[in-house]
């Protein structure tokens, strides 16, 4: 009993911070039901706002961050997040391509305002909205709309273990070969994001007999040239392959290249 | 100098709620001169950049305004479009939708009870700090809400923006076989439920009434969940009764599509949700309201439950008006919710379609379910051929945010005129009043800052890494 409070008081700290998002990600961590205790035992969890309203001081051995920038205010507290970091971890979407809410970096951020509120002089807001890696230095980003549990776990895992994480940067397609599915395209000629979709959700929307609709974002090695006419030939038409790439991963540098290279055709 | 002319108490950030918020309380001469709950949970945009996308994408979108009730959007987003389209979805697909929503019911609701609830009356800061003293009680509450996801996971493919909902109903449907363990693990999870209802039966409660009006959906014959007519039930004042009363008052209807005719949001100028007003008066929506409506339509397991709690008899009346005590109601709703999923289980017969057909046409339509946290509206107009050109939506803790307000201003005044509350003391009690509303700031648009001024200068609580310059 006496060894233990030692053992405690050199556990690795945790955090975990939010910038705009859904808390999804963050909530990914809550939803480790099996493993949440047992990552508490290897961790302190030391800031974690949404967990615990004791938050311990840094610096912090590995942070988690979730959620894109869009104040100015944030702009400047992510600076001091890398400053009290050891490692930095981007997880999701927003904290890794922006967001959803990265929609706005097409359109007139003054508009956006008037359709939401009577009096836009009251929000602050950027006209933009930017991954993590556009302001500090980031160790690793994990993908995904929301983020996998599991691949979660590995990325924690790994870093108690002093490891890269095993987070594989294949397509979409590679999963769905490997749970046997039958190809959506080539059997339904359903319009699919899979060959040009980062891995990581078990191929989930081809397994439920729809498309992926690309929530991981870009795979390392995309083809867009060969890729878009495929959609073209399963029906969509120019402005349906634009708002396909521009939905949750906008942001990402290849799926924002080519809705562009799309619309300048 | 104990005499104090005026003050401002800032808590710095609000922790163990969902999204990002802080409370500014303004004190002078002994008395609460404003109980402001501002949330700066910088704006997304959703209603903004829906214009212009495809009737069929609202349910995949709107589940990223909140990642612990995404079912919630994509069910009122179906209902809305589908309502726009003159499409009913009914029998065993609007049943396994209802299934869904359960699924969604028993986690987030027993997220709050045990992960960001409960701490606050066993002198916890978090649940693994809880774990430590009632590990028993921890690993109950974390295998409860396993089992809400695991209908999440099955029905939706995963528990956070779920992918397998559409317009018209699925997918894919289960088979019967894919939904046999799932009911061994949910009548493990009825036991645990009726467990986590009779734990929290037994906190120690301060003595607390809410004088709100109360909204929530209602259908007779069911506890409302997915679909049923808005209904108010009017504050204890407008009455004349005492805001403790804990009887059931006259209540009121109005179809979904007058919704923006009675609940009108108005923006102000400490935060970026908008607040609302329910016909001119301040309203509660959630699990209190949802309680003092369809409390008389909850199942036998989920009544017996209830008045074994101490909440009386909901089929003579009886209501909850003490928000300290949300936690008990949440409880019977989580009760409620296994044991209704098991019924729609049982009950469950496959179809040969996953979905109807949903053909796209010019209107408007409307749509409002019953979130964890309340009532979520949906309004959405669209070109003939699916373009939306307008959308609205309306989530329940914008509507809240005035009674939260209210039940500051009410408890600090209380505590104000026991002693002298310390800064700590004052940021302590204000965030336990607000977690009793279970506020979900991301939808909203996390966290909490607290000031107050004492004597012309401020005093900031907790602001942890963040700047506390807002």
């Amino acid at each position: 009993m006496s060894a233990e409070p030692d053992h405690r008081a050199r556990r690795p700290k945790l955090a975990v911070w939010k910038f705009a998002s859904c808390d999804g990600c963050q909530l990914t961590l809550l939803d480790c039901e099996d493993e949440l205790l047992g990552i508490a035992e290897n961790m302190e969890i030391s800031y974690f706002l949404e967990a615990s309203s004791a938050p311990g001081p840094g610096p912090y051995d590995l942070s988690l961050v979730e959620g894109s920038v869009t104040t100015q205010h944030d702009a400047e507290r992510i600076q001091h997040i890398r400053n009290v970091s050891s490692r930095l971890v981007t997880i999701g979407a927003c904290a890794t391509a922006g967001g959803v809410q990265a929609l706005r970096n097409y359109a007139d951020v003054a508009e956006f305002l008037a359709v939401v509120y009577a009096r836009p002089d009251y929000i602050e807001t950027l006209a933009t909205s930017t991954p993590i890696s556009a302001h500090v230095p980031v160790d690793f980003e994990l993908r995904g709309c929301p983020i996998d549990r599991g691949q979660l776990i590995e990325v924690i895992v790994a870093f108690l273990a002093g490891r890269t994480p095993n987070v594989p940067a294949h397509s979409v397609c590679f999963e769905c070969k490997r749970r046997g599915n039958v190809c959506v395209t080539v059997a339904h000629g359903t319009p699919c994001l899979g060959p040009v979709t980062h891995s990581g959700c078990g191929a989930l929307c081809p397994t439920y007999g729809r498309g992926c609709y690309g929530c991981f974002g870009p795979s390392n090695s995309t083809n867009f040239g060969a890729f878009i006419p495929l959609l073209r030939r399963d029906g969509m038409n120019t402005l349906d392959v634009v708002r396909v790439l521009r939905t949750f991963n906008t942001a990402a540098p290849e799926f924002d290249a080519a809705s562009r290279k799309e619309l300048r055709q | 100098m104990t005499d104090h002319t005026s003050k401002v108490l800032r808590v710095g950030a609000l922790a163990r709620v969902e999204g990002e918020g802080a409370l500014y309380l303004c004190l002078q001469d002994g008395e609460v001169a404003e109980a402001r709950l501002a949330i700066y949970e910088p704006p997304r945009f959703f209603e903004a950049f829906l214009r212009g996308r495809s009737y069929r994408e609202p349910p995949d979108i709107t589940a990223r305004v909140c990642g612990i009730c995404p079912v919630a959007y994509q069910m009122s987003a179906c209902r809305a479009i589908e309502d726009a389209c003159g499409v009913v979805v009914g029998g065993q697909l609007a049943a396994l939708r209802r299934l869904l929503y359960c699924g969604e019911w028993i986690e987030s609701q027993t997220l709050h009870i045990y992960l960001l609830h409960a701490p606050d009356f066993l002198g916890a800061d978090s649940a693994t700090d809880l774990a430590r003293t009632h590990h028993a009680d921890v690993e109950r509450g974390l295998r409860l809400k396993q089992a809400g996801n695991a209908i999440v996971e099955l029905l939706g493919g995963r528990a956070i923006h779920p992918i397998n909902a559409r317009l018209g109903g699925f997918h894919r449907l289960p088979t019967p076989s894919e939904l046999r363990p799932l009911a061994e693990q949910l009548r493990r999870a009825r036991d645990d439920a009726a467990a986590t209802a009779r734990w929290v039966a037994d906190f120690d409660f301060p003595d607390a009434g809410c004088d709100h009006d109360l909204l929530a959906l209602a259908e007779p014959g069911t506890y409302a969940i997915e679909s049923g007519t808005p209904t108010v039930m009017i504050s204890p004042s407008g009455a004349g009764l005492p805001a403790d009363t804990n009887r059931a008052l006259p209540t009121r209807t109005f179809d979904v599509c007058e919704f923006d005719d009675h609940v009108v949001e108005t923006q102000v100028p400490h935060s970026t949700a908008l607040h609302s007003r329910l016909d001119g008066h301040r309203h509660l929506t959630g699990t209190l309201a949802r309680y003092a409506i369809s409390g008389r339509w909850l199942s036998p397991i989920a009544l017996e439950a209830a008045q074994d709690a101490g909440l009386g008899n909901p089929r003579e009346g009886a209501v909850c008006r003490n928000p300290f005590r949300s936690i008990v109601v949440r409880a019977i709703e989580v009760l409620y919710a296994v044991d209704e999923a098991l019924r729609i289980i049982d009950a469950y017969e496959p179809t040969p379609r996953a979905c109807v057909d949903v053909p796209p046409r010019a209107g408007t339509g409307y749509g409002a379910t019953e979130a964890p946290r309340g009532m979520l509206y949906h309004r959405y107009s669209m070109r003939d051929d699916g373009t939306i050109t307008d959308a609205s939506i309306v989530p329940p803790t914008a509507q809240n945010q005035g009674a939260i307000e209210h039940d500051l201003l009410r408890l600090v005044q209380e505590r104000l005129g026991s002693g002298q509350p310390t800064d700590a003391e004052l940021a302590f009690l204000c965030e336990k009043a607000i977690r009793n509303h279970d506020p979900c700031i991301s939808c909203s648009a996390h966290f909490l800052n607290l000031t107050v001024l004492r004597e012309g200068r401020s005093a900031s609580i907790r602001d942890g890494g963040r700047d506390s310059q807002r």
